[in-house]
């Protein structure tokens, strides 16, 4: 935890010229838990460059190397949500 | 009024049906002789990249603010040196330091495999080792990957995930031959001072095998153009390996370990692969393979080339000289010939070659023609090198997205 507080701090610091507040995701259920959890480690302008051509299968596979390679804090329940939210707004 | 491509066409289709194509000239055919289809990134993509800035750089091509991933856009290639302040940027993790200086930067050279663990300082580095320089492009394992149709999931970059520049610093061998390399050493593991935001993350650690980490180009660069890295470039120290993609130009450099064992982690063992034979000229990183897995790591850059100056619908008068001009470039080979076709294929002129900087820079190159009549001319470039290794006209497609180097079609009308 130590960990991630002094990285946002330096992080902070990256947003203060590289201004991701631009970035509006579409609105829809699972959208905080996107624009919270998965925006701990990207800016989340990295789920629309990657759009529209992922299907269900795609975000899924996407979401679950995130998870489990990458460690991102996203549980098994939000998990699926956070896979529609992407399939609807950001999938083919 | 029947324009005369229209006409050709019916005279065309009308031949064909007496007797067969085979019968036209080929002046006559006016169609394109290689079905490139139109690049075209994702319009999630288009929309979401736009030109910003970040410190100490021009505005880039923002593909994503964090991790700070930035395209240099076209214009900036008619240099054969990409300008600093315009150089691509590239990080895989968020947490880039930005605390390093030149006093407290250090490198740590240890492992299994060498005989006398040390540290440098940037200071021994300089006054310790033999300067050398070297003009070689840095370009991404996935440039140009958001063109891959069907499109594939990463940063999705357009044509500028890449840059030649002048580096100059010591070669890698003779810090690691200060370290006295013992026979069993495998692989030399490298480590950059970024990590990712929470704990879990695979930390960006990659290897070379022996042979090129010990290759009198690989080089352990200090200066870029001249002045020193950039820090969104690697500061203060990168490695620089010629003729492979960037994804081993390791930056921010801190650790080194020469090791009896190949690296282990997620980004050699799992990421930056691609199919085995699907590029068969490609040097081999055998100590990375493992069998029934199909695939190999990405190693050499594959012979490319961009136009650089026209753009795709760009009008000329009649009467006009166009001038085509861009870059070529491959893993070393040297980049021998460039050839531009303005008539879609059908028939080929080398182009004039410009400086020569060496085999891992970029090769300039420019082709003048005066069309005709007024029309559509579609115009081709493609580069071959000394081995004779050419571009393709159909993307070999891959998981990952790599080693994009199709033609490039661009049409110019002349009005």
């Amino acid at each position: 935890m130590q960990k991630i507080l002094f990285v946002a701090l330096s992080v902070l610091s990256l947003s203060a010229w590289a201004d991701e507040s631009k970035i509006h995701l579409k609105d829809g259920p699972g959208k905080d838990i996107v624009a919270t959890k998965c925006a701990i480690c990207h800016s989340t302008d990295m789920i629309q460059i990657n759009s529209p051509f992922l299907d269900h299968k795609g975000w899924e596979a996407l979401v679950a190397k995130m998870v489990n390679v990458m460690g991102a804090p996203i549980t098994p329940e939000e998990t699926p949500v956070v896979v529609d939210y992407l399939t609807k707004n950001y999938g083919k | 009024m029947t324009s005369r491509r229209d006409f050709l066409k019916g005279a065309a289709g009308g031949l064909a049906v007496a007797g067969g194509a085979l019968l036209v000239p080929r002046w006559a055919m006016a169609e394109d002789r290689f079905a490139i289809p139109a690049p075209s990134l994702a319009s999630g993509n288009i929309e979401a990249s736009t030109l910003e800035s970040l410190p100490g750089k021009k505005p880039l091509i923002k593909r994503t603010f964090r991790a700070p991933n930035y395209e240099t856009p076209t214009e900036y290639f008619n240099e054969v040196f990409t300008p600093n302040d315009a150089f691509f940027v590239r990080w895989h993790l968020s947490y880039i330091p930005e605390d390093i200086t030149a006093e407290n930067w250090r490198l740590k050279i240890g492992g299994d495999s060498v005989n006398a663990p040390f540290e440098v300082t940037l200071d021994n580095l300089k006054k310790d080792y033999e300067h050398v320089e070297i003009a070689a492009v840095c370009q991404c394992s996935g440039n140009r990957r958001g063109l891959s149709q069907p499109h594939v999931a990463g940063v999705e970059w357009g044509y500028g995930a890449m840059g030649n520049a002048r580096w100059k610093g010591v070669r890698l061998k003779d810090v690691l031959n200060k370290a006295g390399v013992k026979k069993e050493a495998l692989e030399v593991i490298l480590n950059g001072a970024d990590a990712g935001v929470v704990e879990k993350t695979p930390d960006f650690i990659k290897s070379l095998p022996m042979w090129k980490a010990l290759d009198e180009n690989t080089i352990l660069a200090f200066e870029m153009n001249g002045e020193p890295l950039p820090h969104l470039n690697g500061f203060p120290v990168r490695l620089v390996v010629p003729g492979w993609t960037a994804t081993y130009w390791v930056k921010k450099i801190i650790d080194i370990n020469v090791s009896s064992k190949p690296a282990d982690g997620f980004w050699m063992r799992k990421a930056y692969r691609i199919p085995m034979n699907k590029f068969p000229e490609m040097a081999r990183f055998t100590s990375q393979e493992v069998a029934g897995e199909g695939n190999t790591p990405i190693t050499e850059m594959v012979v490319n080339s961009l136009i650089t100056n026209v753009k795709d619908g760009q009008r000329f008068k009649l009467g006009e000289t166009v001038e085509v001009k861009g870059v070529a470039w491959d893993s070393g080979k040297g980049i021998n010939l460039v050839e531009v076709s303005t008539d879609g294929g059908n028939t080929w002129n080398a182009a004039d070659l410009g400086k020569d900087y060496g085999n891992f820079s970029f090769r300039q190159w420019s082709f003048r023609f005066k069309p005709k009549s007024r029309g559509k001319y579609a115009v081709l470039a493609k580069a071959s090198n000394r081995a004779g290794s050419t571009q393709v006209f159909e993307l070999i497609w891959n998981p990952a997205g790599y080693h994009n180097n199709v033609v490039q079609k661009i049409d110019v009308h002349v009005a």
